[in-house]
């Protein structure tokens, strides 16, 4: 174990570690922190224990000396699953960002650290309908103009409601080791038969939700080392690129997405879909190392 | 019957095909004979006319699941309404089983498909369109996020299913024994299907028992603050926790 969490696997860091690792040292708030003992008011009569925190920490800091609101969701309790008052967490966050845009000259900018199974099923509708507002809220700050950047590289990945909502995000920095998709593969499994999907095939899960395939797909937008420094490099240049949303950004979007569907809806596989990008050995492609795949994502131009 | 997907540049309604029973007697209940709905596969497309007012109508029928092609042609569909009709009223009317449980969709990234419907939606708020859902037969989980909580505020007809997962399968998932689980829900409205427990959660607005009234004062009513919802919720009994968090969250000493 390394002191510094700077110096360590993103992927086996604590949501704070996390925090850490990615603000500038000593710059962080949390709001609602465990001393304030903000817990799930469900979980108690399930005789399942609770969190301080319910699983995510929310608050602010600075990233290059620029102040940012942030949230890290907390793998190691739940598997981050998104529970009333962890979502509310979130929503208020979000909605704070707004009221400091409207208050305050120049947008401040959320980060989001996603690492979650998805709704906290113990809770299950309070933590959907929570998906919801959390959703609206984003979408909220976007059309005001204030950027929100996501990353994923946490041992659960970004499955569920956040998978979708994320995608809402002015842009989207992912690990490898990442993975980003609605339904989990055990979750397919079991609906449709491991012919469908095999959930045991490692392989198979990383090709078709991993960093890897989002980003030769175009919907992460930078993939990074496993390492909290290359996260915060690649937040800080994002944050600095807002986008618009608008009728002319989505008309675009949905002709990029449309012709995915023409281009690779019939593709049984990443490495064919890899193949019709224009990728030589397809095959490869999960072996890359990152200097390698960064020339191939460079050649193909996505 | 409409012959092509629906994209940006066709805005062109056709006649009523052979829409299912289910949708045809809920446009009814809303609209009287006044609707003209397209459907194709799962797909429904049309408009109605409530109070002299002409109303967009996007939705799903079938209990379809929320796959790529479906979100692609459901977002489709609102672009052409903010390009052709500008501030036209938006009314999706939700039928799903959930999002779309598949390899492909998944390798396709169905989430930024569902995502892209739910920012054609807020773009068309943003644009002065009035939108609103209704869950008419069934509405799961992410289908029911990307459907109907993207177009909220969201009604319903009585007696739908609403449900982010089955006891059983909730159940396994959460290794509690079927019969203390069935126990639990009878006082825990945040664990149990069922719409009613969505109405306490506050994010069921309404149940609509007269269709045509709930849609004009739907429409009628002023748009509504961003916490809403969650007032809703708490008020109703569903969610004791979420408005005081979100507001402690946003008025939090620091930075």
């Amino acid at each position: 174990m390394t002191a510094d969490p700077r110096a360590r696997s993103y992927l086996e860091l604590t949501a704070r570690q996390r925090l850490a690792g990615i603000l500038d040292p000593g710059s962080f708030t949390e709001f609602l922190p465990p001393p304030d003992r903000v817990v799930s008011p469900h979980l108690p009569a399930l005789d399942l224990p609770v969190a301080f925190d319910d699983g995510i920490v929310v608050g602010t800091g600075r990233l290059d000396g620029r102040p940012v609101l942030i949230a890290a969701q907390e793998g190691g309790f739940m598997g981050g699953a998104v529970g009333e008052v962890h979502g509310a967490k979130l929503t208020g966050l979000l909605e704070r960002a707004l009221d400091e845009q409207a208050r305050e000259d120049g947008a401040r900018g959320v980060v989001l650290l996603l690492e979650t199974g998805g709704v906290r099923l113990q809770e299950a509708n309070a933590g959907l309908v929570a998906m919801g507002e959390v959703q609206q809220a984003l979408l909220d700050l976007r059309l005001a103009g204030v950027p929100v950047v996501v990353a994923i590289g946490g041992a659960n990945g970004c499955y569920g409601g956040l998978s979708i909502i994320c995608r809402s995000a002015d842009a989207l920095v992912m690990s490898e080791a990442g993975r980003l998709s609605i339904s989990g593969p055990e979750v397919i499994e079991t609906a449709c038969g491991a012919e469908e999907f095999d959930a045991r095939d490692r392989a198979l899960v990383w090709r078709t939700m991993g960093g890897k395939h989002r980003r030769l797909l175009g919907d992460c937008d930078a993939l990074v080392a496993d390492d909290p420094a290359a996260f915060r490099a690649a937040i800080l240049h994002h944050l600095a690129q807002p986008r618009p949303l608008d009728l002319a950004t989505l008309e675009a979007e949905h002709a990029m997405l449309r012709d995915r569907i023409a281009a690779f809806g019939d593709c049984a596989d990443a490495t064919e879909v890899w193949g019709r990008l224009g990728v030589d050995d397809p095959g490869r492609v999960p072996d890359l190392d990152e200097k390698a795949f960064d020339d191939l994502v460079t050649r193909l131009g996505v | 019957m409409t012959s092509s997907p629906a994209s940006v540049s066709d805005p062109a309604l056709s006649r009523p095909g052979d829409l299912p029973s289910e949708p045809a007697r809920v446009l009814s209940a809303l609209f009287g004979a006044d609707w003209e709905v397209a459907v194709q596969g799962r797909f429904l497309r049309g408009e109605g006319r409530a109070d002299g007012e002409t109303v967009a109508v996007l939705g799903t029928c079938g209990h379809a699941a929320i796959g790529a092609d479906l979100a692609l042609a459901l977002a489709g569909g609102v672009l052409s309404i903010l390009r052709h009709h500008p501030g036209r009223p938006i009314l999706l009317l939700v039928d799903n089983s959930g999002q779309k449980l598949s390899r492909r969709d998944e390798l396709l990234g169905n989430n930024s498909y569902l995502a892209h419907l739910a920012k054609c939606l807020a773009v068309a708020r943003a644009r002065g369109h009035r939108t609103l859902a209704l869950v008419y037969s069934e509405a799961v989980s992410g289908g029911f996020l990307a459907t109907g909580m993207s177009a909220g505020p969201c009604y319903a007809l009585p007696g739908v299913e609403l449900r982010v997962m089955g006891l059983e399968a909730m159940s396994k998932v959460t290794l509690i024994p079927l019969d203390r689980l069935s126990a639990l829900c009878r006082t825990m409205p945040t664990l149990a299907p069922g719409v009613e427990n969505f109405v306490r959660m506050g994010v069921i607005r309404e149940i609509w028992n007269d269709p045509a009234d709930g849609l004009r004062q739907a429409l009628a009513a002023p748009p509504e603050a961003p916490d809403r919802q969650r007032r809703l919720g708490l008020a109703r009994g569903g969610r004791p926790a979420a408005a005081e968090v979100a507001e402690r969250v946003r008025r939090a000493p620091g930075g």
